[in-house]
């Protein structure tokens, strides 16, 4: 549904993207990440026809995005960053002038509208003026407003962002439900989100795309960094030299807990090192009362990814 | 042209939602109905001349204030990027945008017609010259906001584009007159340039096609230009 090839978007100075090349396929949900200014909203801004790009080609449901124009703002549904609404309109009105302004038919407007304030859960709020709805609100009719003409391709610019946790959930499921049947694009940096809702993950930094892949994937390729959390009674400071004398250990750290010590032990190698402690702990007669690996999280995969490349480049320079 | 509708309804309507539109017509009718009771005193005739003069003065000052938010505020509050991503045209956009301040401005305008009511009243005013004044007010009143329209494209401030926008259209006015500081293309060029000597003709009761082409062709490159502004963000 969406092509991308090598897409270049310079400004002055920098490249905002930078030879970026990626497909999404028909009812894929693809979660963008990256930190701050890496180039998540520049890339939706292109594949939305807001701006073009200075090299490269996108098309978006087969339509070129340079050429085509038309054609594809009709197939998407935008949700820019910081939702922008006319807030002297009330909820109904703005969804009107929106659904207009994308084409539906006049018989079809107040069926669609209805069926999206439902969708979004804003019936309530439909007579209100926008300028006084909360944060939460705003996003809805955000939302309520990129759905109204059924597009196939949904591009969301951060559409959690400043929701209470609640609402949040709900952004997610609705999300998550128009999954099945939409495809989507959307960008986040909270990364349990796109580990919830997304089938696949892109992680751009500094406009280029440094991985791309489910999230169970990612996390996979990353177990190596195999570190242990361990809880032990005993004396904290013996017992840290013990550990220290594995050869697979890379470092120990500890803190005193209550009636036992919570043990931090990272590995060396990427081979599993539970069972070198386990060892050591029974030879030298500790109690062990618990042992847990450390979850990967995205976070990790996240800053692992991003903070090697800009190891890389400082290497370089 | 559906789509130039859509912008067009919406425009009015936020005309009338915000408290500009109510200020700038009470505005504009005090200040005029003020000078046409003085010009009429002074004068002792029974027609427009001299009210006219001032009318035309107060349009040039309050143009701009109609016009300054059409794009500032679109680029201000984020809404220009729901707007363009929309499928409608750069150009559906602008003129729909251009319709709807042009629309303010006649209604602007058209409560004067009490001092044409005024006139038949007590006196017998010659119809021919007030006219073609209208039609001269609209015409003008489509280049002013043209002006207005390109200067609110370029800034995301209203304010900055109130300003710009009144002193530009002083400057329109105003370079007429330096004709008369010289001879050759030069000054010539200015005089058909300014608003003024097009405008004066209107007043006389001539409706002159060269005056009408004037202010259609100059609305209509300003309209390109702006069309052609909004656009840019897409190879800037």
């Amino acid at each position: 549904m969406i092509n991308v090839k090598n897409l270049t978007k310079r400004y002055v100075n920098i490249n905002a993207v930078d030879n970026i090349t990626f497909n999404v396929e028909e009812n894929e949900t693809v979660g963008l990440l990256g930190p701050n200014g890496a180039g998540k909203t520049t890339t939706m801004r292109i594949l939305t026809c807001f701006m073009p790009a200075t090299a490269g080609t996108a098309t978006v449901a087969g339509f070129d995005v340079f050429t085509d124009s038309l054609n594809v703002r009709q197939q998407i549904g935008y949700l820019p960053e910081n939702v922008p609404l006319y807030l002297d309109m009330r909820v109904n009105e703005y969804l009107m002038f929106r659904a207009k302004l994308k084409n539906i038919p006049r018989r079809e407007r107040r069926k669609k509208i209805d069926y999206c304030l439902d969708l979004t859960g804003i019936r309530d709020v439909q007579n209100q003026i926008t300028g006084t709805l909360s944060k939460g609100y705003k996003q809805r009719v955000g939302l309520a407003d990129t759905l109204i003409h059924d597009p196939k391709i949904l591009i969301l610019d951060e559409p959690t962002i400043g929701l209470d946790p609640n609402q949040i959930m709900q952004i997610r499921q609705v999300i998550r439900g128009l999954g099945e049947k939409h495809t989507v694009l959307l960008s986040t940096h909270i990364l349990p989100e796109v580990e919830m809702i997304c089938d696949r993950i892109m992680i751009i930094d500094k406009g280029k795309i440094v991985a791309m892949d489910t999230p169970a994937n990612l996390m996979k390729q990353l177990k190596s960094s195999s570190n242990v959390i361990l809880e032990i009674k005993g004396d904290g400071g013996k017992i840290k030299s013990s550990l220290s004398g594995i050869d697979s250990v890379r470092s120990v750290t500890w803190k005193e807990k209550e009636d036992a010590n919570e043990f931090y032990v990272e590995g060396s190698g990427e081979d599993d090192i539970r069972e070198d402690i386990f060892n050591c702990i029974v030879k030298d007669n500790y109690i062990l009362r618990e042992m847990k690996r450390q979850p990967i999280t995205l976070e990790e995969v996240f800053h692992q990814i991003t903070t090697k490349e800009t190891e890389e480049v400082s290497d370089n320079a | 042209m559906r789509n130039v509708s859509t912008i067009y309804q919406r425009e009015i309507k936020s005309y009338f939602y915000s408290p500009i539109a109510y200020v700038v017509i009470s505005v504009f009718l005090i200040a005029s109905g003020f000078f046409f009771a003085g010009n009429l005193q002074f004068w002792q005739e029974a027609s427009l001349k001299g009210s006219l003069d001032s009318i035309q003065f107060f349009l040039l000052l309050l143009t701009p204030v109609i016009t300054m938010k059409l794009f500032a505020d679109e680029t201000k509050s984020g809404t220009i990027e729901t707007l363009m991503t929309s499928p409608v045209t750069d150009f559906d956009v602008v003129f729909g945008k251009f319709l709807a301040a042009l629309s303010l401005y006649v209604v602007m305008i058209l409560p004067t017609w009490i001092f044409v009511i005024f006139l038949t009243i007590f006196g017998n005013p010659d119809f021919g010259p007030i006219f073609s004044s209208y039609i001269g007010l609209v015409l003008m009143g489509s280049l002013f906001v043209s002006v207005g329209l390109l200067i609110s494209s370029f800034t995301r401030n209203q304010v900055v584009a109130a300003v710009i926008g009144i002193v530009s259209l002083i400057i329109l006015w105003v370079i007429g007159f330096l004709s008369s500081y010289g001879d050759g293309w030069f000054y010539e060029t200015l005089r058909y340039a300014g608003t003024f000597d097009h405008w004066e003709s209107f007043t006389k009761g001539i409706v002159d096609t060269r005056d009408v082409i004037y202010y259609l062709s100059f609305t209509a490159l300003l309209l390109f230009i702006t069309v052609r502004n909004v656009e840019s963000r897409k190879w800037r």
